[in-house]
């Protein structure tokens, strides 16, 4: 069904359809409207699950890790400083191998106090072991969170799946939004490894320096198997639903010289400035980065890329430049742009193409040359 | 494209005009987004609101700082607010206002939604309702087809007397 809906409401929607069996959320800022939507589902009767509202960022992953590992399906949401609050029970839902789905709503941290989009809260929990997934529409939030279910049951996978959209940028917005019947798309699920709740009985899970690295390199082949479970589900998904998705979003690429790669939001305006480059006889390109992790091999061999990173890690750089650059071998040009919500243009964007430099970094408000 | 800016004062609706706007424009069968630029929002702060319109899905994410159209719900607003800032030259300034204002020459048409509200006895915690009677006038602009106008009215507002505004503002507008 065509509907209009902001990026929250499309979260909301998808997680009604897919069924978890237990929401956890803690209700109050920097919480969004998404559980505030599930909320009422619940009690409309329009979604059957257990709603549980709790004290803490911490104990709304805690609750999803004891939903999991009981053996449900389980979803929570949160934003920013609240993603931070609960950063030991992100680490535990990974090792303890717990398909849990988690949306962000992408938000700068404080201080300063700034509750708009920025992407270091979700690149924070980058060593975590979830897998993460950046999306560009409304659309594509709902049929990211949907396909995010899959990703995380799949056997090959069994790993967390965190969906994230820009604050307010993209979960304020208003945009159309086409909603289906998902069928069979997500059947109930049950966790292979749950415990047996009717025969309680405790475990030590203490893990010796002889065996814990094996667990945590069953985590990585987990990973590395995830790029061809993600490209599966993604397949299905177009064959049912008719929308198509990869590990990014490639716009005029094929003879492009030079190419920018951005996430979120900023990478679908990315193709408003591309059209205006092309307009200027500059073969440029857009490859919006959708999966963060597993993080895709990208094929941008020969061309010249400008990276724009929401995001920094103080000291070092952008954490999207620097990982092209350790991926494929190329120095990008490295922009820093939209911090906080800092208002970027797609002319803005074209701008750091008509005056990229290749190997350098540019804090866009800050240098002149941009 | 057709862009659009709307400035009001926190609790005055501007952020719904913006939602029901490009609801309207999605029942007209065009692609529309609506986005508020939400700050540290209170009741009576300048807040800005912006809608885009277009036969194409729209990837812009920015704010509109060209508008084809802008709309001022409180005209107590333009002290303190550039309202007319990037107004595109053969753009459009629609206020809530029983009179024409001085320094909004050109293309400037008013209406009086305020004196529409409470007519209508819109009124909400002893606010009138600015939101849907502006739809009205919208309609009569153009901007969206006055069926898709009621159609958006009533689907996010069960109160008639909001269909009923916007039909008087549709009426009293002189676009």
């Amino acid at each position: 069904m065509l509907t209009i809906a902001t990026g929250n409401k499309a979260v909301a929607v998808a997680v009604k359809a897919a069924k978890p069996g237990v929401v956890a959320a803690y209700p109050i800022t920097p919480q969004t409207e998404i559980v505030e939507q599930i909320a009422e589902y619940v009690t409309d009767g329009d979604l059957e699950s257990r709603y549980v509202p709790v004290e803490s960022e911490h104990s709304a992953m805690a609750a999803c890790i004891g939903a999991s590992v009981a053996g449900v399906r389980a979803f929570t949401a949160t934003s920013s400083h609240g993603l931070l609050y609960m950063h030991e029970m992100v680490h535990w839902a990974a090792g303890a191998r717990l398909p849990v789905v988690m949306a962000n709503v992408n938000r700068a941290l404080g201080p300063g106090w700034n509750t708009w989009a920025e992407h270091t809260d979700a690149f924070s929990q980058r060593d975590t072991g979830w897998l993460q997934v950046f999306v560009g529409t409304v659309q594509e939030a709902y049929d990211a969170t949907l396909m995010a279910f899959r990703i995380a049951e799949d056997e090959r996978v069994l790993l967390p799946v965190m969906v994230n959209l820009d604050g307010f940028a993209l979960s304020h917005i208003m945009q159309s939004l086409d909603t289906v019947d998902i069928g069979d798309f997500l059947p109930p699920y049950r966790l292979p490894h749950a415990i047996d709740t009717e025969n309680p009985c405790g475990y030590g899970p203490m893990t010796g320096p002889a065996d814990y690295f094996r667990f945590r390199w069953d985590i990585e082949r987990s990973m590395r198997d995830a790029r061809g479970v993600i490209a599966e589900v993604e397949q299905e998904f177009r064959e049912r639903f008719g929308r198509s998705y990869g590990p990014t979003e490639d716009y005029r690429c094929e003879d492009a010289d030079v190419i920018v790669v951005a996430m979120g939001t900023l990478g679908k305006e990315a193709e408003v400035a591309i059209d205006r480059l092309r307009d200027e006889g500059i073969r440029a390109g857009s490859m919006r980065l959708r999966w963060f992790r597993p993080f895709p091999d990208l094929d941008l061999a020969g061309r010249e890329v400008v990276v724009i990173d929401r995001d920094y890690s103080f000291g070092f750089g952008g954490v999207v430049a620097h990982s092209i650059r350790s991926k494929t071998g190329i120095v990008p040009y490295s922009v820093i742009a939209g911090l906080g919500g800092q208002e970027v243009t797609y002319n803005d964007i074209a701008d750091f193409v008509r005056n990229r430099r290749p190997g350098e970094e540019t804090w866009f408000g800050v240098n002149d040359h941009v | 494209m057709y862009e659009i800016r709307i400035h009001s004062r926190g609790g005055q609706g501007g952020v719904t005009a913006a939602k029901l706007l490009a609801l309207a424009a999605f029942r007209d069968g065009k692609y529309a987004t609506a986005c508020p630029f939400y700050g540290a929002e209170r009741r009576g702060a300048p807040v800005v609101s912006f809608v885009r319109i277009d036969g194409e899905p729209i990837k812009i994410y920015s704010q509109i700082h060209e508008p084809d159209l802008v709309i001022v719900l409180d005209t107590s607003i333009m002290d303190v607010v550039d309202v007319l800032q990037g107004l595109k030259t053969d753009g459009t300034v629609l206020l809530n206002s029983a009179h024409p204002l001085p320094g909004c020459n050109g293309a400037s048409l008013h209406v009086d939604l305020t004196g529409i509200a409470l007519a209508t006895n819109l009124v909400v915690a002893g606010s009138p309702i600015l939101n849907t009677p502006v739809l009205g006038a919208l309609a009569k602009m153009g901007i969206v087809t006055l069926p898709s106008a009621e159609k958006a009215i009533r689907e996010m507002f069960a109160d008639e007397r909001n269909v009923k505004a916007a039909k008087v503002a549709y009426e009293e507008l002189k676009a």
